[in-house]
Formats: C-alpha cells, structure tokens, sequence
C-alpha cells in the first residue's frame, strides 16, 4: 500500500517562500490564499536568538478530522492518503475549516485576482469557478502524482509526478514520497534523522514530517 | 496557549453560525418544555409555534451562511460521521412532526418533537465538540453547557411565554426543573472555564471568556437562581420574579453562545513537536466508511 507523506527539513529551509510562490503558480490560487506558506519563527533575546522556517499546510492526516465533520462527503480521502476535496459536491459550510487544527483551509466566496476586479490573461484561462464558496486546499498536487504515475514515473523522484512545491525548493528543504516504501526517500530521510509531527497529540496522525535536530524551545512544543 | 503561535479569531463562523446555536437551541428547549408541561395534552399553540419558529430562524441564518445555499441538501450526505448532518437530518423531521401533532392533536407526536428537539441540542453540542481546531469548542465540557443552556432557555421561555398570553401554569414543577436547570447550567459554565483554564487554550479566549464570566455567572444565572428562589416563597410577586429570571436566562444564554461561537474561537495555531527517531509506522488512511456509523 502507498502512502504519500511530505517532509520539510527544517535544517535547510532558508525561508524564501518560494514553495509558497510556486504552489500559487501551479494551483492559480487567488491572493490571500496559501496552499503552501512559510512560518517565521523567532525565540530566545538578544543576543542568543534562533530563527526557524516552518512550511505548513494541509498536513494530509491519516485520521483527518475535516473529513469526519464534513457534511456532504465533499472531503475525501484516496487510498494513498491524500485528502481531497470534490468541489462540486461541497456546500461551503466551513465546518471543515473549523475542525482543521492547522489552518489549511480555506474559502472565497468570488473572484479576486491579483490586480483587483480584471484578471491577468493566466488567470483568465485558469480561474475555476467550481472553487467559489467552496473549501479549498492543498491537494499534494494529486494531479501531477496521478499523470506521473500513468507515465510510469515516480513521485518525489521525478519532477513530473511530484508537488510543484517540493520541485521548486532552491535548498532541497521539501521531500515528497511513500513512506510505506522502506527505500524511498522520505523513509530514508525519517530513518537517518529525528523529526516531529505538528499537533500529534490530536491524534490526527498528520503526513507531514519535520526534520529538526536541536532541542526544541518549550515555549513552543505543542506536547508534552 | 502558551505552547503554539498564530492563535488567529476563525472568521468561517460568525454571527450566522452563533444564531443557529442560540435560537436553535431555545426552540429546542421550548419544544420539549412546552410539550412536557401540557402533556397529556398538546400545547398552546402561542408555546409551541414560537419554538418551530426559532428553530427555523437558526436555521435559516446559517443557511445564509453557507457558500453554495443552493447545495444546501447535500448536508444530508454524511450521517455515519458529521454531527452536522444528523443536526440537519434531526431539523427536518422536527418540524413534520411537531406540526402535526399540532394540527391533528397529537400530543405523542408533539412529544416526539421534544424529544427530538433534545436531539438536536445535543447534535449542536457534538458540532462543537468536533471542531478539532478550536480549543474553546473541542473542550468536552461544551456539550453539557449547550445543553443545559438550551433547557434553560427553553424553560424560561415557557415561563415568560405563559404569563405574557395568560396561559394559566398548572404544573408548578416546570418552576422547579426551570431553577433545577439554572443549577445545572451554572455547574457547566464553571466546569468549562475550569477545563479551558486548565488546558492550552489560547490566552485571548481565555480573556474573552474571563472578560463575561461575571456577566453570565452572575448575572444570567445566581440572579435567576436568587429571583426564582424568591418567586417560589413571594406567591403574588411568582410572575414579575419568574419573568425577569427567565429574561436574564434567556438573554444570558444567547449572548455566551455568541461570545462562544463567533468571539472566543481562537483556532488552535501552530507549534512544534516532540523530537522523534526512527522511521515511522503510519496506521493506514482511515478513509470514509460508508457502512460504519461512529458516534
């Protein structure tokens, strides 16, 4: 069985947003709305001061609590463990995004696009108005991981059949892959080095893992 | 909370999602009051239309809320897991049923519809309580707050309905179960400030709750206590008293749940995690069931 985890090494992260910049690009998402976004973090005082870059976003749970709650089977999950959304059957209810404990989600109820009422000619051709006064959210980029797959190609491994995200980080910060694999890359990756999950005390079970290799503030630890 | 960055207000839900839970949950009290309190017989219709009423209001309002109103049906799809289409599902069977045990003088169907009136008090609860990413909603002590508000409410909206028609109360137990539930409410109320206190809930929902507690502990529910502790011993002041409590009941209630819903709702917010080693098992996707019924 496959399933797809995403993993940010937050060793390397430099905090250029340019995951976040290329996830609008691939996705045409509208201004305000951020599949992929880059926390940044500051702790401690002058001058002993730590600065952390932490990508969040739809964490793809093994038990995800927005697809409990949602009323119209809208939000689905595959068997490789990408949680979906079908926009045609979503009542834009919201219910979701309140049960979503990071902040993935979100909605626009009409057309904004970057330089007010008139779209860019790309946001012209790509504007779906499917997405209105729905949830939307981070997809893993499913459709390039399923057009890799039927080219024979590998996610993670193959630019083409992996997250527009992970294909663009200029510090190779973001891994994309199956962690049911013993060999892939995020096994390895999560073998050779400690991580932590964002929120695993909610038992979500979140497919998105974060290398870090010091001791963590206890200002900022979730759990104990 | 201490521990986590980013405890933004949630904007999803506002004073539309907290009319649902504020006249929805009086009209589900009053259902089921109105109903208990006349039965054998059915209840005056000036009782139980104004429940229906309410009920429709809250939801209406948060179908004004919704992005797709059109799609509205679909909230029927997911009774095996989504409180909110059992709230939906519980909704509409309410009113055929209320309304016929009104039109044909049924009172076991009139009590049907408080029974299911108490349903859906409690599916708001479960609402609530399964929104993950809210620390003041997923507290498991919101479920006994929204329903002893809505018993609450309902109560003294009987009450005042009563004197306000002139419907003579027979039953003085209603005055007795009306202060038996202030009690009840007054214990929930506690209990849910002491458990967000205790738990990592965001400082300003902490603030926020801090910043009414004295108005809702005091003032929606010692003081109907204290004045309907009075009316029981005062006989010729019962209405004045019981009507000024049911008030301060009422107007309590509607404004904790707004304050709850659209003000206190800080989302939960980011933070790190422990350090881990080691190459994880994941349980597999738990994916949608459709045959399986979680409660």
């Amino acid at each position: 069985m496959t399933r797809y985890v995403m993993i940010a090494d937050l060793n390397r992260c430099v905090g250029c947003q340019t995951c976040t910049a290329a996830c609008k690009h691939t996705n045409a998402t509208p201004p305000g709305v951020q599949w992929r976004k880059v926390l940044d973090l500051e702790w401690g005082a002058f001058p002993d001061v730590e600065r952390l870059f932490v990508p969040v976003g739809c964490q793809h749970c093994s038990d995800p609590p927005c697809m409990h709650v949602c009323p119209s089977q809208a939000t689905a999950q595959r068997d490789d463990g990408i949680v979906t959304i079908d926009y045609d059957l979503c009542i834009g209810c919201s219910y979701c995004t309140v049960a979503c404990p990071y902040q993935a989600r979100y909605k626009v109820d009409k057309p904004e696009f970057a330089y007010g009422d008139t779209p860019m000619p790309s946001e012209e051709i790509r504007f779906d108005e499917r997405t209105m006064g729905v949830a939307q959210k981070c997809t893993f980029c499913s459709d390039r991981v399923d057009s890799g797959l039927e080219k024979g190609l590998t996610p993670g491994i193959d630019p083409d059949a992996t997250p527009g995200c992970v294909n663009s980080c200029i510090a190779d910060a973001l891994s994309f892959g199956d962690i049911e694999d013993e060999q892939s890359n995020v096994s390895e990756l999560l073998a050779e080095n400690t991580w932590f999950q964002m929120h695993a005390e909610l038992g979500t079970e979140p497919g998105f893992f974060y290398l870090w290799d010091k001791e963590l503030p206890e200002e900022l630890q979730g759990e104990k | 909370m201490k521990n986590s960055w980013g405890n933004a207000l949630q904007t999803q839900w506002d004073w539309r999602a907290a009319g649902n839970f504020m006249f929805g949950g009086t009209g589900c009290g009053l259902i089921l009051m109105a109903a208990a309190a006349s039965y054998p017989e059915s209840p005056h219709l000036a009782l139980a239309l104004p429940a229906l009423a309410f009920i429709g209001l809250g939801l209406l309002l948060v179908w004004l809320e919704i992005g797709r109103p059109w799609r509205a049906l679909h909230v029927f799809f997911h009774p095996q897991t989504s409180w909110m289409t059992r709230e939906g599902l519980v909704g509409t069977l309410l009113f055929p049923v209320a309304l016929a045990g009104l039109i044909w003088d049924i009172p076991a169907l009139v009590a049907l519809a408080g029974f299911l009136g108490l349903t859906f008090l409690y599916c708001q609860g479960r609402i609530l309580l399964a929104s993950t990413g809210i620390p003041a909603w997923r507290e498991p002590a919101i479920l006994p707050l929204i329903i002893s508000t809505g018993l609450c409410e309902g109560s003294g909206l009987l009450l005042l309905t009563m004197h306000v028609v002139g419907i003579a109360n027979d039953n003085g137990w209603v005055l007795f179960l009306f202060l038996a539930f202030l009690a009840f409410r007054t214990f929930a109320w506690s209990k849910y400030r002491e458990n967000l206190n205790a738990s990592k809930t965001p400082a300003k929902t902490l603030s926020i709750l801090n910043g009414i507690h004295a108005q809702i502990l005091w003032g929606s529910n010692i003081a109907p206590l204290v004045l309907l502790l009075a009316a029981m011993f005062l006989s010729a002041q019962t209405t004045l008293l019981s009507s000024i409590a049911a008030v301060l009941t009422v107007a309590g209630g509607w404004y904790m749940k707004f304050v709850i819903v659209a003000r206190a709702s800080q989302v939960q917010g980011y933070s790190l995690g422990k350090l881990q080693k080691g190459r994880p098992k994941m349980k597999p996707p738990v994916r949608r069931k459709p045959d399986k019924f979680v409660l």
